[in-house]
């Protein structure tokens, strides 16, 4: 594989209509290779989360091509694991079992389900200890905190192994302690796994602490006009967030996201 | 704050707050408990006040005192008549909830089923059902059967509706999230959209069940040989206006039953609904 594992070229993609639909990508371009993790910011309705129904095949683009592991995607990937602000945990489910979901649907595993069930209960044990929820089994969401939730979620969107993650402000609505929290759960959990994670944010904190790499999308219709390595050694301290220089490169992304905000204006 | 389990039902805060008067000391769930009853006894004699203050004559509002001993009179009857109604009322009720289930997990899986038959479904819904009887006495003869079909036409509706309720309105991040895991459309129905319209489908049957009822009484007061509609019909003709009113009463009080049990199904099949987000099924 030459190129990157996951590729947009050029990606339009349109909701609705022809002529009456809303345009939320255009010309989006952006490569993410194996293993490797990225944020995506910008300002808000830039069409960050249609950027990943579009790398998910979720939603079709309407031009241009997403290539997910050197193959163009024209349907939903079937082994993606995702994760969204709301938890979405299935209330009549306890937490293994909520974790366990995804393994009664995607295959290999759906088939070896029955065979192999106390293999697989023991790996989201595992992965609920990952993030700080062993001994939490049997409880169901309702017992829940609301960030002990999100590790649900997070677990859910791990558990069947998959190549891409990829997470829809999956902190925003937490308070920021637990917000802090769980970046070092999340940070931890793709040290220990490596899956290539695709973030989506608002929080700039959140993006340059996690990520190797931050891009900045435009107002709609969005694309990338900003992209930043970001050479912090792992595994990152909190205590980083609030170094000059992290300041700086949190800064420098803010205005960017502030110029994209002012474009539409200009152009109207 | 692991365990910020479901508060206990039996604490209640307001009972210290109560104050003691008399020294009668009732607590706040003890009063709750005891007032439907009240309730009940204090229409009574109001009732049975009103009449007998008034002297109303007993063809026109007999008093609860008449209307038990005409009870207690015709219990025979009442009770063969009864039995009659239950059971043409739960077999009703029993084909609604086989077709109301059926409708709605199709209707709300499939926004073309939806849109196609939703306005058919809506028009039937809002023709009075007793203007039906008159046809079904026609196909099927004066008997049992058109109260049994009274009783599903009446009660499969809102099943239906809270059916397809629950299945159309899964999340449609969790959807996502499914689906990227290579998800049918049948897995997402039955993983999900199935136990999601479990709670709706619990609490349409509270309705579905006394609107079956319903049915059936319209159906017997119509065209019928046997049930509490006919008995009523039958002793309204006859001026046994006593006879009448513990038709009604029986009626009220099958149709309470009724709900009880709906209530208790419910509560016991999906408490996750009700201790998720605060307690809906309370309401009604």
């Amino acid at each position: 594989m030459s190129g990157g594992f996951v590729e947009l070229e050029d990606v339009s993609l349109r909701y609705g209509g022809e002529e009456t639909g809303t345009l939320a990508l255009s010309g989006a371009n952006l490569k993410v290779d194996k293993g490797e993790f990225i944020a995506v910011v910008g300002p808000s309705g830039c069409g960050k989360s249609t950027l990943m129904k579009a790398m998910s095949g979720l939603w079709p683009v309407t031009s241009g091509g997403v290539r997910v592991a050197g193959h163009y995607v024209d349907g939903p990937l079937s082994m993606v694991g995702m994760a969204f602000q709301a938890a979405t945990l299935l209330p009549w489910r306890s937490t293994l079992d909520n974790v366990m979901l995804p393994l009664e649907i995607a295959q290999p595993y759906r088939s070896q389900l029955s065979s192999r069930k106390e293999e697989f209960r023991e790996k989201a044990r595992g992965l609920l200890k990952l993030v700080g929820l062993e001994g939490f089994d049997d409880k169901f969401p309702w017992q829940l905190s609301g960030g002990m939730q999100q590790r649900v979620s997070l677990c859910r969107a791990l558990i069947h192994e998959p190549e891409l993650l990829m997470l829809d402000e999956p902190f925003a609505a937490l308070d920021m302690f637990t917000r802090e929290e769980l970046w070092g759960v999340l940070q931890n959990v793709w040290m220990t796994k490596k899956p290539t994670v695709i973030l989506v944010t608002h929080d700039l904190r959140e993006a340059v602490y996690l990520a190797d790499k931050v891009y900045v999308m435009s107002a709609r219709p969005g694309r990338m006009i900003h992209e930043r390595d970001i050479e912090f050694a792992r595994p990152r301290e909190l205590d980083i967030t609030f170094r000059p220089d992290f300041g700086a490169i949190a800064q420098d992304l803010r205005d960017h996201i502030y110029t994209a905000r002012a474009e539409p204006a200009k152009a109207a | 704050m692991a365990d910020t389990t479901a508060q206990p039902q039996s604490s209640t805060p307001a009972a210290s707050a109560a104050p003691q008067a008399g020294g009668l000391k009732l607590s706040q769930r003890q009063l709750e408990r005891v007032m439907p009853w009240l309730v009940v006894f204090g229409l009574f004699a109001i009732w049975e006040l009103t009449v007998r203050v008034f002297d109303f004559p007993q063809f026109i509002l007999p008093a609860p005192s008449v209307i038990f001993e005409a009870m207690w009179q015709w219990r025979v009857p009442i009770i063969d008549n009864a039995a009659q109604t239950a059971f043409t009322t739960v077999i009703g009720f029993g084909i609604a909830i086989v077709f109301g289930l059926i409708t709605g997990i199709l209707i709300g899986s499939s926004s073309l089923v939806y849109n196609g038959f939703y306005p058919v479904l809506i028009g039937f819904n809002s023709i009075p059902k007793v203007a039906v009887v008159p046809i079904l006495v026609i196909w099927f003869g004066i008997g049992t059967v058109p109260a049994i079909i009274t009783a599903f036409l009446i009660s499969f509706f809102p099943i239906l509706v809270n059916v397809a309720t629950g299945i159309a309105t899964v999340e449609q991040e969790l959807k996502d999230v499914l689906r990227a895991l290579g998800a049918s459309k049948r897995d997402i129905i039955i993983k999900v959209g199935i136990p999601r319209s479990l709670p709706y489908f619990f609490a349409s049957l509270k309705i579905a069940i006394t609107v079956a009822f319903v049915g059936s009484i319209i159906a017997e007061t119509v065209a019928s040989n046997k049930g509490i509609g006919h008995l009523m019909i039958q002793a309204s003709s006859r001026f046994e206006v006593p006879l009448v009113f513990a038709g009604l009463l029986v009626t009220a009080i099958m149709g309470v039953a009724m709900y009880v049990v709906a209530n208790f199904v419910e509560r016991r099949m999906t408490g996750w609904a009700t201790r998720s987000q605060g307690d809906p099924g309370s309401q009604t």
